[in-house]
């Protein structure tokens, strides 16, 4: 069976279109995440699902919706925590992790269903999704992708300033709650896919991997969806390929080495485009002292000279070897001064 | 101010009456009268720790009253929803957020309450947005990251993001605080442009710098307490009555050469305390 025949089973199908709406909505979510700098909220929110997930499994109803319900009490809570700031609250929330964690597998134990039909939701499971869960997760995605980009400059304004937005009249409070509630669903939908234990590097990675690159907001969310949506189908495409050679590779941890591998290749990118702007940034705009340079210079500094130029109020400095060098004509001709 | 309150005309800016503040349970303002009239320019000074920022805070809804009462342009603060009309420079940044965002984005966020919701900047928000950053004189900066700029840079982005809403009502806390004399010079054209038009604002400072001979009115706050409450002072006269004990004070840098040229414009008046 070749790759392209794989994908023309219907379950890979249906594992490609979840890859690729969770790849897109989990860092949309997790650029807002990381913005308040909670880029362990994720890992919170997973473990807290894990009780959703059992009871689901116990009672015999849908997992995905007990763990909805549970997995936003869970973000609330957390959030309420947050927005208190006790000094406990760290303690606070680790303990609800813990409990997350062994309430979901003591109850799976009581539902006597065995492990295995847990793992399905810590790992991922994503080649087993019904039309059902996928109707499901599309449906969430879209939600959560637009309300993202939407509602872009309040839940920013928000994020960035509580105390300005509050100012700006925007109801804190609400869109705080938002979005721990986003934060929620975007880890029941990527748990098909990730799995609960990998859900907070679907949605912190991508944005680990452009926040190198970027200076603005608004390109870090777009481009961390674009990362994302890589990665997850990336990941899935690279399982899938390695199937065929007779391993039996899980698309969840190949989704998040994907996701890794990117942000280590981008890693020197990021450094030299970092450096690349300290150089280039315009200097303050002051009158500079005269400090002729004695050293001779084989070549007039101008466009095509090669050295970075660099505006400095009224003229341009030349910068190489450490120095700032500018032209200046004085009275017995042209000269460079160090600036 | 002994008006009865319903007789108010509904246009005074600011009105606090017996305001009394506590955070974490410790009272912080206490008894505080406040009138800003409109068009007023008022410097609310005092010594470190002496309630100015408390009582900004507390003027912008930031900080609940625990007894008092607070009107904001003739509405009690419940009712109050009409957030365009106000603008707000918080003292010092409060630390960036951990995605990038550039310099024009944190200033478009002061224009947040002209929009609707899911709707894109229009070209008048535009425009202010662009305005306000050659105010301050950041517009080169417009599309750099704020985490890469120096302190007084964030600072005029801070301002100009207050200035980009074109509030009625402006509450500015230190915000000259680490701005270098040229930038203080532009900041106070701005101001008095503003003035020109109309606006009201409240201005917090230690050394008021070219901002002084645009205030018609100086408050002093001292332990929590209004202790002043008329013409406007000198900062000479701050210290000599010891409205500013405990202020360990810097007189040295630019600061200095502002204040002292305002020191001899403005005319010493006799201080009484309230
Ligand atoms: N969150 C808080 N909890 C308890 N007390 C506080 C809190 N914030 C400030 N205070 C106290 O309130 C008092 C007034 O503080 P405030 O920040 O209003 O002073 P300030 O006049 O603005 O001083 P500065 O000149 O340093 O800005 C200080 O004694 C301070 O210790
Ligand atoms: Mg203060
Ligand atoms: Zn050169
Ligand atoms: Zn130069
Ligand atoms: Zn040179």
């Amino acid at each position: 069976m070749t790759l392209f025949e794989l994908f023309s089973v219907p379950f890979m199908q249906r594992a490609l279109i979840a890859a690729f709406l969770v790849g897109i909505a989990a860092p949309a979510v997790g650029t807002y995440i990381v913005q308040r700098r909670l880029a362990l909220m994720g890992d919170g929110i997973g473990h807290v699902a894990v009780t959703g997930v059992a009871i689901g499994l116990w009672t015999q109803t849908s997992p995905t919706w007990t763990a909805v319900i549970v997995a936003i009490a869970g973000a609330v809570v957390i959030e309420i925590v947050r927005e208190r700031g006790h000094a406990e609250g760290d303690v606070a929330l680790a303990m609800l992790f813990y409990g997350g964690l062994a309430g979901g597998v003591f109850v799976t134990g009581l539902a006597g269903t065995g492990a295995s039909r847990l793992q399905e939701f810590l790992f991922g499971s994503i080649l087993t999704i019904s039309v059902n869960d996928l109707l499901v997760t599309m449906a969430l995605s879209v939600v959560l992708i637009v309300i993202c980009v939407g509602l872009s400059p309040q839940l920013f304004a928000v994020s960035q300033d509580p105390d300005y937005a509050k100012v700006a009249g925007l109801p804190v409070r609400f869109y705080s709650i938002l979005v721990a509630v986003l934060a929620a669903l975007s880890v029941v939908i990527a748990m098909r896919t990730v799995g609960l234990l990998l859900v907070s590097a679907l949605m912190v990675v991508p944005v680990a991997i452009v926040q190198q690159l970027t200076r603005s907001f608004r390109m870090t969310l777009l481009g961390a969806m674009g990362a994302g949506l890589a990665a997850s189908v990336g990941g899935l495409v690279l399982a899938a390929a390695l199937s065929r050679t007779g391993a039996n590779v899980q698309p969840g941890p190949s989704i998040v080495l994907v996701a890794l591998a990117g942000f280590f290749l981008v890693w020197p990118i990021g450094a030299w485009l970092r450096r690349r702007r300290a150089l280039v940034a315009p200097f303050p705009e002051t009158s500079p002292e005269e400090k002729p340079v004695d050293e001779a210079h084989p070549h007039h500094h101008g466009e095509k000279c090669g050295h970075v130029a660099v505006e400095h109020g009224d003229h341009v400095d030349y910068i190489h070897d450490g120095h700032r060098h500018a032209a200046h004509v004085g009275a017995e001709g042209e000269h460079y001064d160090e600036h | 101010m002994s008006k009865p309150r319903s007789t108010v005309p509904a246009d005074v800016p600011v009105q606090l009456l017996h305001g009394d503040v506590a955070l974490s349970g410790r009272p912080v303002l206490r008894e505080v009268d406040l009138t800003v009239n409109r068009g007023e320019f008022v410097a609310l000074m005092g010594a470190n720790g002496s309630g100015k920022s408390t009582l900004v805070r507390t003027l912008v809804g930031l900080n609940p009253l625990s007894t008092g009462r607070l009107e904001l342009f003739g509405r009690s603060l419940s009712g109050f929803h009409d957030w365009s009309r106000i603008g707000y420079v918080p003292q010092r940044s409060t630390a960036t957020g951990g995605v990038p965002a550039s310099v024009w984005e944190v200033v478009a966020s002061g224009r947040l309450t002209h929009r609707k919701l899911l709707r894109p900047l229009r070209s008048a928000d535009r425009a202010a947005i662009r305005a306000a950053l050659d105010v301050v004189g950041m517009g080169a900066y417009a599309h750099r990251g704020v985490a890469q700029l120096s302190g007084g840079q964030h600072q005029r982005v801070l301002i100009a993001r207050a200035l980009a809403g074109r509030p009625e009502l402006l509450l500015l806390d230190e915000p000259t605080a680490g701005v270098d004399l040229p930038n203080q010079q532009a900041l106070a054209g701005a101001l008095r442009r503003l003035k020109d038009d109309g606006a009201t604002i409240v201005l917090v400072a230690h050394e008021l710098g070219p901002l002084a001979p645009l205030v018609d009115r100086a408050v002093v706050m001292r332990d929590g307490r209004k202790a002043y409450d008329g013409p406007p002072l000198t900062d000479a006269d701050v210290h000599a009555q010891g409205f500013d004990a405990g202020h360990v004070h810097c007189d040295t840098g630019l600061g200095t050469a502002g204040s002292t040229s305002a020191a001899s414009a403005a005319v010493p008046t006799p201080l009484k305390e309230l």
